[in-house]
């Protein structure tokens, strides 16, 4: 066993109001410059939707991530380094995602509304960032918000074409969810392995990953390697960057610019202490249904002694260890179950999770008894409109089980508060049910819903 | 490699990982790119009621990002925060500092400019340079049809303030000051950037225009229920609810920074409901999604309603709704019953029966004191709290279940469902026209004064009937149960109008009131534009205000209507309003005009108007005071002082007493009427389009009023401005109005000089004449409030104001100071200004005209009395030399008395501190008076001044409240007795607003604010008629439209294009839509709409949203280019076509506006027109109701709606798109 601490994310989706807040403060403080100007190290996606880039999550086609060979070992599904220089695939890089599929930046001739008089009115047109010229736009950063264009993105959605549930692009089944995307600064960090350079390198104190500007020579595997494609290349500094996790803030002690600015509060930051030693081997679990389980088994318990006798031995602060007895993070994804990671089945092992959406009730349930049983107030599980098998796809490589579960516990959590706010009896066998007691439904309640400002974050 | 080699290297997991001991140093690079200079708090002013804090950061002296201040007092241990406040768009500010549409430099029209050297040069004499302009009409018609092309030149500040104020000169002289007008919307946010043009205007005694009313952001039906402009929980009291219903008011949309408090009550058992006709974003929150069919809310709250009263009023009587009923609304009041006009054995109800029906002794407001029936003493009762007893004498006026003479009483709610009964008639509407609903009644026969029978009944079983709810066996004319598709606003009918399931509305109508059961009262309502922004906008919010009451919701923490558009909540009131309308200086000497008949007179859109009334009207009802065309009920309201009516007469305001060669008031008064009678004096309105009854000259500040808000866009640039112009529809001369003069004539461009102050070129400075550059919110002191929470924001400049911009306030510093120099000239004696003036709201004119029965003097029915049967009328001295000398000083009326909403007090003290705090002016007029010349020092005078920001004010108001009510209120604030909260202190770290009587809420010491509390748990009354919430309102008007009760009204018939209107090449692939402007997701108003990353994050122009079915029917494809058009005009727009829309309604998010990526239209060969170009307005007769208790005046109070929802477009692929850049 060797312990690293790692620094993590939550972001409760059930309450993502989908507002793009994270995004433009990130960009505003990071790349808002020359070069910069396609790249949104934090971007929010709809789903159902094809995503930024377009499709990201279609391996077959952008190789990212790792696959298992022959012998049931990690390999990077684009290749490996001596296989790409042998095939001189370094020089060329059929994998990487084009400029139009993340979208060509623009902005206006505004200065034209200064101008002289004209015959008509004038208008600000929109021109390339890139080439100075006028520009028909057709493809933007978020351009399927909100389920729009659906008839052309809802069964692009790589999850939609994987799960098995009839669901219709149609008024009567519409539902959507937010995702926000950032670096998941994987355990497993395939642009790392992918770097030919050594450019790219993941913190020993916090596992935060970066690309070292100085020693990045623009190969770009690391964009093929990353399965979230969140490696961006800046044109004008021919270097690769991403999301640093906001180190300069993290270093300082506060959290990072999207999720302090997260006006959702649905962001959660904090510590987690795993073994480093055994990552390749939770990796290479073979079942894709069983790698968040997997994942899961990494983490360890900061409160047990043998841990931190352990931790302290392999030069984990003491203040590290505090932080990660009080992680929201391990209490979400390790202790109740009800974050996810993002795509585990990339084995990547990322280390931002998701808390998945709750949703209305199908117009073909509702109604349904409810009035005579009070505990219908809320629409059952298998009720609502987000397939679970959507979620599968997306949090837990189709462990549907595992979703479910948390949906449960949310659900379960409402009704027992519903009880205890109008002063009605709840049956706590209940809670017992989905693994609750009354304290720490109580407990999860607060951190979900009151969520101070120091509960969400623990740097 | 060899390096590599040495260098320490470390292996494990199984030889996968390995650790490098690496030089990091460059790790400082993006250390740089954080590190900042000064980080400075400040907020964004105007367009979002958010008022949210924000921290900018500073770096070498450039505005670099901004980021949400997290440091807001808690909300105690047991609840979420307010941090971080803020959204995407606020997120993105800082892009506009350095932005290339920042206006840096002030502008003046060029072919103006060019006019304008020349006369100057060729007369000598700029007043006479003006003269030569505007009174020419081929001058005029060159620069004015210039507006918008471009074309704009830099001048120097003193050349664009020479200009302005030789216009001002020239228009006040030949004109009067009330020919002038001032826009600038919702103060709140910037309330003193609001009062600098404000109070500059008020001393000119120009009108400052209402925006709330304007915006149909007014619900009318919060003055009609509760006599209150609106009153609403903070954001942060969602959390208390249990039961949430999201009624067209889509909040992760339009209330990003507040969602948070919706999301998290789930977690504690809040269910969530969302009505909403689209799978709008706060659906995803929801556990039941109700669409019912644009428009049609009412039916769908009716069919609740009806629910509500069968379950527990009929079948059971729930005791905490039936208390609540009995004491805080009106239904115990007794109503008289009149004859039917539909059927000779029928009724229908009349008015409410008062004491001096019944008795003849000297009663003091007998008329204005509606009764019950009182069980204890099985009689007729005044109770008290009603309007008659607020307005009397040594009276403690409040809702203590006590009569007139102090006796308790217990008001019984029914006559009794099985005593005498007739059949009464109630008028019904729906898309065929109107109808009459019949049912049994109730009624007791009672003997009036004058020895006659009459039969009345209580409003409660008014209520009971018009339902239908069954409560004899054999009513044959009630519902049969609730699938009784036959019986209107039964679940079964509402399915039939609305589309949403019976089994459904009866579900969440059982569990609404069950929850108000478990919770006392638990049960809330968000509503917003999505049903606000209707023709019957009123109809909607009272029948969803009729479920909150009848299940005891209102005035309860976690409870009641939470109504978020448009919204204000300034909280230092009354020392803001001292300054912004100059009361200071000359009390009551502001002209406050409602925007809307304004904007319907000066755009012309009168004349076009189709909406023919006699199809809107209750058949069961005739009255005698009926008019056919909207106008003519505009017209009635002016001349018997409901609405003010300002350009005022068709003579110049400050020329009455020269004419009479006297400065008595009363003298002037009675030549004033008599004139008026004979015909000889006519209120300005009788004949807008006149050359001398025009406004002249209109002041724009913190607005995009030309695309943002101008309703009828294109009536604005034809008429008002006189530019290019998309208008299709054709003046409606054969449905002409009675009251007024019909001009056949069509006038161009009525405003001879547009002023727009604004950091931006967007439309409204595109079209204006002067152009002058603000500071941005980042760029100076100003203050900011809202009812999302209780905090007060300051402004704070990060950096001086760029360029040569000026904040609003130094600008009409700047105005004032150039024309004071100038009058001296031109105006060097003082003038007296004649003005008229509504009868009003909280002033003892509310109880005007008695009865709800019109008396016009028009036709000889009652004498003319000024501030009685008509305006009334006064005289205001104003010394034009003087105008700079008092907008720089706080002037010797404020060292007296304050005040909002009926109560008065003193800040005498505060005047005293103020002249030591500000420092005081040596000589002149403003000798010792404080000094206002510093943004920061008009805000602190505002802070001193006013209860929610000085506790020692506070306190003598609550002293001022117990004194009227008889009420222990004071222990209200009494812990915040000692604060006195100063821009320095919100500066520091935001600081919550103390409890004043002159906000609703009576919640202190943590608990979130909470309107009507005040009401329900202290006992102060309503400002109402009963001074309870009405169900009823029985002014002939309203029944003469069938709505003394709420009703399910259908939205306004379609009309595309009329029959006289510019004929269209006809299109075979063509589709008419309902056409929606709801608030959007990137942009607040037009404000970020032209900013590039919320360009960038969706579409990057104009787009409108539609269901696939429908753009499969004529194959519209996502991303095509639309042209969209109806009578009033076209705009061009892009194809989003999704899933989550209804079919048959079309979305263009408010508020496109139309000089980013706008095409040329086909239709018309012009500039396609923004999001407004499309609408028009439809003024509603009921709105303008006045001198009648809770329906009077009110700046941004009462008044008829600007409403922009009942319209429908065609659609079709625009062909080619052509830019046109020539």
């Amino acid at each position: 066993m060797r312990i690293k601490a790692q620094i993590g994310m939550v972001l409760n989706l059930d309450k993502c109001i989908g507002c793009h807040t994270c995004s433009v403060t990130c960009k505003n403080t990071w790349t808002n410059r020359p070069g910069a100007e396609y790249m949104w190290f934090n971007n929010v996606e709809t789903k159902p939707g094809v995503g930024y880039p377009k499709r990201w999550e279609d391996e077959s086609h952008y190789h990212g991530g790792w696959e298992l060979n022959s012998k049931g070992k990690l390999q990077l599904k684009a290749g490996n380094k001596l296989n790409k220089i042998a095939l001189g695939k370094i020089f060329y890089n059929p994998d990487m995602p084009e400029l139009d599929d993340y979208y060509e930046p623009w902005t206006y001739d505004y200065q034209t509304l200064f101008g002289p008089e004209k015959k008509h009115q004038p208008v600000a047109r929109a021109k390339s960032q890139i080439t100075g010229e006028y520009m028909d736009l057709k493809n933007g950063p978020n351009w399927d918000d909100d389920l729009a264009g659906s008839p052309n993105t809802f069964d692009q959605d790589p999850n939609m074409q994987k799960i098995e549930t009839d669901i219709k692009a149609n008024f009567e089944q519409a539902f959507m969810m937010y995702l926000p995307r950032l670096c998941e600064h994987c355990l497993n960090a395939p642009c790392v392995a992918s770097c030919p350079s050594g450019a790219m390198y993941k913190r020993d104190e916090d596992g935060i990953v970066l690309v070292d500007q100085e020693r990045c020579r623009g190969w770009r595997f690391c964009m093929t390697g990353c399965p979230y494609k969140k490696v961006y290349f800046n044109w004008r500094t021919n270097k690769a960057e991403k999301c640093t996790f906001c180190y300069p803030r993290i270093e300082e002690g506060m959290p990072t610019v999207c999720a302090e600015t997260c006006v959702g509060r649905i962001r959660y930051i904090g510590v987690m202490l795993y073994d480093a030693d055994r990552v390749a081997e939770a990796a290479e679990e073979p079942d894709d249904s069983k790698l968040y389980e997997s994942q899961l088994s990494l983490f360890l318990d900061p409160n047990d002694p043998k841990i931190i006798d352990q931790a302290y031995a392999d030069g984990i602060s003491d203040e590290m260890i505090t932080a990660a007895q009080n992680s929201p993070i391990y209490r979400m994804a390790v202790k109740e179950k009800i974050a996810f990671p993002l795509h585990p089945e990339y084995r990547t092992m990322p280390m931002v999770w998701y808390v998945p959406p709750l949703s209305p009730i199908m117009n073909y349930f509702e109604g349904r008894d409810s009035i005579k049983d009070p505990e219908m107030i809320f629409p059952g599980i298998d009720e609502m409109r987000i397939p679970v098998d959507y979620l599968a796809s997306l949090l837990t490589g189709g462990n549907r089980i595992a979703i479910k579960s948390a949906l449960y516990k949310l659900a379960m959590m409402r009704l027992y508060m519903r009880a205890r706010t109008s002063g009605k009896d709840f049956d706590v066998e209940k809670l017992a049910r989905v693994d609750l007691t009354e304290r720490s439904a109580t407990s999860l309640y607060r951190l979900l819903a009151i969520a101070k400002y120091e509960d969400r974050f623990v740097i | 490699m060899k390096s590599r080699f040495f260098k320490q290297v470390e292996k494990f997991n199984g030889s996968f990982t390995q650790l490098e001991e690496n030089n990091r140093r460059w790790e400082k690079l993006y250390k740089q790119r954080w590190a900042h200079d000064k980080v400075v708090r400040t907020t964004h002013g105007v367009n979002c009621t958010g008022s949210c804090s924000w921290n900018v950061y500073v770096k070498q002296g450039i505005i670099t990002w901004e980021h949400q201040a997290t440091d807001y007092p808690s909300c105690g241990p047991n609840m979420p925060e307010f941090e971080p406040r803020g959204c995407p768009r606020g997120a993105s500010f800082s892009w506009y500092e350095y932005s290339p549409v920042r206006i840096k430099y002030p502008y003046i029209r060029g072919k103006l400019w060019q006019l304008w050297t020349e006369a100057k040069k060729n007369t000598g004499d700029p007043v006479a340079a003006w003269a030569s302009i505007v009174e020419d009409k081929e001058k005029t018609k060159y620069y004015k049809s210039a507006r918008g092309h471009g074309g704009l030149v830099r001048v120097h500040w003193n050349e664009a303030l020479e200009l302005i104020s030789t216009m001002l000169i020239y228009t006040l002289k030949k004109y009067g000051p009330d020919r002038i007008a001032g826009f600038s919307p919702i103060p709140a946010m910037s309330m003193i950037s609001y009062a600098s043009g404000a109070r500059f205007l008020s001393l000119l005694g120009s009108e400052m225009l209402s925006f709330y009313d304007w915006y149909a952001d007014l619900p009318p039906a919060s003055p009609q229920v509760w006599g209150e402009q609106t009153d609403v929980p903070e954001s942060s009291d969602w959390y208390n609810s249990q039961y949430i219903m999201m009624w067209g008011s889509n909040v992760p949309l339009t209330r990003t920074p507040d969602a948070h408090f919706m999301t998290e009550a789930r977690y504690h058992g809040a269910k969530i409901v969302a009505v909403s006709p689209d799978y709008a974003e706060n659906v995803k929150f929801a556990d039941n999604w109700l669409a019912p069919h644009p428009g049609t809310d009412a039916a769908l709250a009716q069919g609740m309603t009806h629910v509500i009263l069968n379950e527990y009023y009929q079948k059971r009587q729930e005791p905490q709704f039936v208390n609540y009923a009995k004491q805080f609304t009106d239904l115990p009041f007794l109503v008289f019953l009149d004859p039917s006009a539909a059927n000779d054995s029928h009724f229908t109800s009349g008015r409410f029966v008062r004491i001096s029906d019944l008795n003849n002794d000297e009663v003091a407001n007998a008329e204005w004191k509606p009764v019950v029936w009182d069980q204890n003493t099985q009689q007729i009762v005044v109770p008290n709290g009603t309007v008659g007893q607020r307005w009397e004498d040594n009276r403690q006026w409040n809702l203590t279940l006590k009569d007139d003479a102090g006796n308790k009483i217990d008001p019984e709610l029914s006559v009794g469902a099985d005593s005498e009964n007739v059949v009464v008639d109630f008028p019904v509407f729906d898309q065929q026209g109107n109808g009459v609903l019949p049912r049994h009644l109730p009624v007791r026969s009672i003997t009036l004064a004058n020895g006659q029978q009459k039969l009345v009944t209580t409003v409660y079983d008014l209520m009971m009937s018009q339902y239908g709810i069954k409560r004899t066996a054999d009513d044959d004319l009630a519902a049969q149960g609730y699938d009784d598709a036959a019986s209107i606003y039964s679940p079964a009918w509402q399915e039939a109008v609305t589309g949403v399931k019976q089994s459904l509305v009866v579900q969440i109508a059982c569990e609404f009131a069950q929850n108000a059961i478990d919770t006392g009262g638990k049960s809330m309502v968000i509503m917003g534009a999505g049903i606000n922004h209707w023709f019957n906008s009123d109809m909607n919010y009272r029948t969803i205000i009729n479920m909150l009451l009848l299940c005891g919701c209102e005035g309860v923490s976690g409870g009641g209507w939470a109504h978020y558009v448009g919204q204000e909540k300034l909280r230092p009131a009354e020392g803001w309003a001292t300054i912004a309308f100059a009361n200071d200086w000359q009390p009551g000497g502001a002209r406050q005009q409602n925007g809307t008949s304004f904007f319907y007179f000066a755009s012309d859109q009168w004349k076009y108007d189709e909406l023919d009334n006699r199809a809107l009207k209750s058949p069961v009802k005739k009255v005698k005071h009926s008019y056919d065309h909207p106008a003519d009920y505009n017209q009635m309201a002016i001349r018997l002082g409901w609405l003010p009516g300002y350009p005022e007469f068709d003579r110049n305001s400050l020329s009455f007493t020269e004419q009479y060669n006297t400065t008595d008031i009363a003298t002037i008064s009675k030549k004033v009427v008599s004139e008026l009678k004979s015909g000889d004096l006519h209120f300005a309105a009788e004949d807008p389009d006149a050359p001398q009854n025009q406004p002249k000259a209109m002041f724009v500040w913190r607005s995009n009023l030309f695309a943002s808000s101008g309703k009828g866009q294109e009536y604005f640039m034809k008429h008002l401005l006189g530019a290019e112009n998309g208008l299709l529809a054709k003046s409606n001369d054969n449905f002409k109005p009675t009251q007024m003069k019909w001009n056949d004539q069509t006038v161009e461009g009525k405003l001879d000089l547009l002023v727009s102050l604004d950091f931006r070129m967007v439309t409204t400075p595109l079209y204006a004449d002067v152009v002058l550059p603000a500071a941005t919110w980042y760029e100076k002191e100003d203050l900011s409030s809202t009812d999302m929470h209780p905090f007060i924001h300051p402004f704070n400049a990060a950096v001086s104001p760029l360029w040569e911009s000026k904040s609003d306030w130094q600008t009409f510093a700047a105005i004032a100071r150039k024309f004071s120099t100038m009058a001296a000239k031109y105006m060097p004696e003082p003038v007296y200004d004649l003005k008229t003036q509504p009868l009003g709201h909280d002033s003892k004119a509310e109880i005007s005209q008695p009865l709800g029965e019109i008396k016009d003097w028009k036709y000889g029915e009652i004498e003319p009395i000024p501030g009685k049967t008509m305006p009334s009328l006064s005289l205001v001295k104003r010394d034009y030399t003087q105008v700079y000398n008092k907008y720089v000083a706080l002037g010797p009326h404020a060292d007296g008395n304050v005040g909002a909403t009926g109560y008065s007090y003193s800040v005498k003290p505060e005047y005293a501190e103020l002249r030591d705090r500000n420092s005081v002016w040596d000589d002149g007029i403003n000798a010792d008076c404080p000094k206002l010349d510093q943004d920061k020092k008009v805000a602190e005078a505002v802070l001193l001044l006013s209860s929610a920001t000085n506790g020692h004010v506070a306190q003598r108001a609550w002293a001022d409240a117990e004194a009227k009510t008889g009420r222990k209120l004071q222990d209200i604030s009494a812990g915040r007795a000692e604060e006195k909260i100063t821009f320095k202190a919100i500066t520091t770290e935001p600081r919550e607003a103390i409890p004043t009587p002159v906000f609703s809420s009576s919640k202190h010491d943590g608990d979130r604010y909470s309107p009507f509390t005040l009401n329900i748990e202290r006992l102060v009354p309503f400002r109402t008629l009963t001074g309870r919430q009405q169900f009823y309102l029985d002014h002939e008007t309203f029944q003469e439209y069938g709505e003394e009760l709420a009703t399910y009204k259908p939205t306004l018939p379609p009309t595309v294009m009329g029959p006289k209107d510019t004929k269209i090449t006809p299109d075979a692939n063509e589709l008419t839509l309902r056409y929606m402007t709801p608030h959007g997701k990137w942009n607040i108003h037009t404000m970020y709409y032209d900013n590039l990353e919320m360009l960038t994050l969706f579409r990057g122009g104009p787009n409108v949203w539609l269901s696939p079915l429908d753009a499969d029917k004529i194959g519209i494809k996502d991303n095509d280019w639309l042209e969209l058009y109806n009578r009033n005009g076209v705009v061009t727009a892009r194809a989003v076509v999704s899933h989550r829309m209804p079919e048959g309604s079309m979305y263009m998010y408010h508020a496109q506006d139309m000089e980013i990526q706008e095409p040329l239209s086909i239709i018309t060969g012009n500039r396609g027109g923004s999001h407004n170009a499309p609408t028009q307005i439809h003024i509603k007769p009921t709105q303008m109701v006045g001198g009648y208790a809770q329906l009077s005046y009110g700046f941004n109070y009462y008044g008829p709606i600007g409403n922009q929802r009942d319209l429908y477009v065609n659609v079709r692929k625009l062909k080619k798109v052509n830019w046109n850049e020539d």
